[in-house]
């Protein structure tokens, strides 16, 4: 198949679409809105829903229902949208329903901006919404990934029935790319889901629950619920690693700081510097192994972010604190340069910055 | 076979019954059931009319009601 | 001997937890009853609700997901979205549909959701513990009104039914009771209606049904029987507030 040049929230819609996914629910927010105005127009043309719902609370919830019914089903938003999102996704984890939810982040606390940032990462990998629980968060840095992971999102979600949420920035949503789509893929030949709420025609009801009055049986359902998070840890974690092999400097970012943190390795590589960078693709679970092993030979490590430090606590801790592990971030919608990023990696090389 | 029947052991000894009665013949009997409750109960069964308003009004649908078939001819 | 009364198909045989005379049980086994007279228990979908009844999906013997709460419309459009063919409905108390979920109500019936919404109004919070509720009268007491409800400082209570009538998206919309025999024969009639509404595709559809909470009201259930027919019922009027026949008018 050729290649289209297309925005990322809208190749994020069409790949939704390549994957089966035919139920869409969400409420506008700015940097996102492309994606609903693409599947509006696309998911009736294949036979799916558009809606747009009275609220993001709505809309979750929405996504609650179809995915109880046994739909692909997924919501879009950014930041402060994906907030009031957070009861359905606490909700979904309990009762156990796979969705995908796209979060283009933005400049926060509060309403922020309508700028990118990267200040979600506590609450997309940490939890976010009550209860011991938690999402497949992926982390795409371009157009294409975007895409690609579009269609593992919903692969995943159903693996494990969890929610899994894409987290971009608005700089990925925005900016336009080539991208390959992958086959269509026909939601009727996906295997049926053995909870799906579908009417009780001859077989026993089925419930879709995250209720548990006995604490007995709640405490099971949280230990069988860390089990699958277990697995993901396990078998899920993706990464990128990229002139890390002999660097004594590695940097750490994901989505648009890790495009920011490559060229300013680069840079570094054509002065001399042995720069590499790590970049994670799932940020839960956090690629624990594959990080140590990229920073193996490093003396030192820089996080960047677009956010006054999250992942950052991530890489010391899965680094195990061997390795000093410095930040450096932008926020409010402040995107890093590759000027000030370089100018970073060289204080630290020259030994600046113990 | 009874005209109106009670599951005791269901009823919450509430009395929404006994007040729907026409003929007031249900009454709250003096045992108790495994939950603590006096269940509904009728005695004189033949009076009883099956109009079923004693059921319509249980919250706990402990009521079965029958009432004999029409002989033709 | 035939039998002219029994228990339902689309109920479960649990013993559920309401309280001693609390109609919860009585309009339950409307829905199970109109459920299998339609002859759909297969094909249909429950939402429950948070509040008294968070439980029943328990008690109906269907396919039911449990909603947050005040969210159960919002639900139901998600699964109704998903199998247009399947009969969806929702079955939610006053905390649920008039306060914390007001958004979802009135946008699912603005939508035209061609659901069912059967909507249980008693006045007060009863899970929780008594509180006031959005329909609270003034001057009835709860635990977080004390004194009664006082219009001046805790506002006036919500009819939610009319409300809803006012929305082009509804196609039937009716107020019952359960007081008595004869409202409760009344009480399944708009049920029923109100299921064939959504067979028919005709639009959103709700039921209000004034409900007791004995325990909350601290009455014995014949005494809170008559407080809702003399309290409620005045303020809450019976009938029907929209029909189909109305909307081609």
């Amino acid at each position: 198949m050729a290649k289209v040049l297309m925005k990322g929230n809208e190749a994020l819609g069409e790949a939704a679409v390549r994957a089966g996914c035919r139920f869409f629910f969400g409420y506008p927010i700015t940097p996102q809105s492309e994606l609903p105005h693409y599947l509006a127009k696309r998911l009736p043309e294949v036979g799916g829903v558009f809606l747009q719902a009275e609220s993001e609370v709505a809309a979750i919830n929405m996504v609650y229902g179809a995915s109880g019914a046994g739909a692909r089903v997924m919501t879009s938003s950014s930041s402060p949208g994906i907030s009031l999102k957070m009861e359905g996704i606490s909700y979904m984890a309990g009762a156990e329903l796979p969705c995908v939810i796209v979060n283009m982040q933005r400049g926060g606390p509060g309403l922020g901006g309508i700028q990118p940032g990267q200040a979600d990462y506590f609450q997309a990998v940490k939890g976010g919404g009550h209860g011991d629980y938690r999402l497949l968060v992926l982390a795409p840095a371009s157009i294409q990934e975007m895409v690609d992971l579009m269609g593992k999102a919903f692969e995943l979600a159903d693996k494990y029935r969890n929610p899994v949420m894409i987290l971009g920035d608005g700089i990925l949503g925005q900016m336009m790319e080539p991208v390959e789509f992958p086959e269509m893929l026909d939601p009727a030949s996906l295997p049926d889901k053995p909870y799906a709420t579908t009417g009780a025609r001859e077989r026993e009801p089925r419930i879709v629950n995250s209720l548990f009055l006995d604490p007995v049986e709640l405490e099971e359902h949280n230990l069988k619920l860390k089990e699958k998070y277990d697995h993901m840890v396990a078998e899920e974690t993706r990464a990128e690693s990229y002139f890390t092999e002999d660097s004594e400097i590695v940097l750490v970012a994901y989505g648009s700081s890790a495009r920011v943190a490559k060229a300013a390795v680069d840079q570094a590589r054509a002065q001399g510097i042995k720069a590499g960078l790590f970049r994670p693709i799932t940020l839960f679970p956090f690629p624990k192994h594959q990080i140590q092993e990229a920073c193996q030979n490093a003396k030192q490590v820089l996080t960047v972010e677009m956010s006054l430090g999250q992942m950052v606590e991530d890489v010391r801790y899965n680094l195990e604190f061997r390795i000093p592990v410095h930040f450096y971030g932008r926020v409010g919608g402040m995107v890093p340069t590759t000027r000030a990023v370089f100018d970073e990696i060289k204080r630290l090389v020259d030994g600046e910055v113990d | 076979m009874l005209r109106v029947e009670f599951d005791e052991e269901r009823c919450k000894g509430c009395e929404l019954c006994a007040a729907a009665c026409p003929q007031r013949i249900i009454v709250m009997a003096p045992r108790l059931n495994t939950m603590g409750f006096h269940p509904a109960t009728v005695t004189e069964q033949e009076r009883c009319i099956s109009c079923a308003f004693c059921a319509r009004m249980c919250p706990d649908v402990v009521i079965t009601v029958r009432k004999e078939e029409k002989k033709r001819g | 001997m035939i039998t002219v009364f029994e228990r339902p198909k689309s109920l479960t045989p649990a013993k559920t937890h309401y309280c001693p005379g609390c109609t919860h049980g009585i309009i339950h086994r409307l829905v199970a009853e109109v459920i299998d007279e339609l002859d759909v228990r297969e094909d249909t979908i429950g939402i429950a609700p948070v509040g008294c009844s968070v439980l029943a999906y328990n008690y109906f013997n269907l396919d039911m997901q449990e909603a947050a709460h005040g969210r159960a419309p919002a639900v139901a459009t998600g699964i109704k979205r998903v199998h247009p063919d399947k009969v969806v409905f929702t079955y939610q108390g006053d905390g649920d549909l008039a306060a914390i979920g007001t958004a979802e109500i009135i946008h699912a019936a603005a939508r035209g959701e061609k659901i069912t919404t059967i909507f249980v109004n008693n006045a007060i919070y009863g899970m929780t513990g008594g509180q006031m509720a959005p329909t609270t009268l003034v001057g009835q007491e709860a635990t977080t009104a004390p004194s009664g409800r006082n219009a001046e400082t805790q506002g006036y209570p919500v009819r939610m039914s009319e409300i809803l009538a006012t929305i082009q998206g509804t196609a039937y919309i009716a107020r019952v009771s359960v007081h008595n025999p004869q409202e409760v024969a009344k009480a399944k009639k708009a049920i029923k209606k109100a299921f064939q509404i959504q067979l028919e595709r005709k639009g959103f559809a709700l039921v209000e049904v004034l409900s007791t909470c004995p325990t909350n009201w601290g009455l014995t259930p014949l005494a809170a029987m008559k407080w809702l027919q003399e309290n409620m019922i005045p303020y809450y009027p019976l009938g029907v507030q929209k029909t189909p026949e109305e909307v081609e008018v």
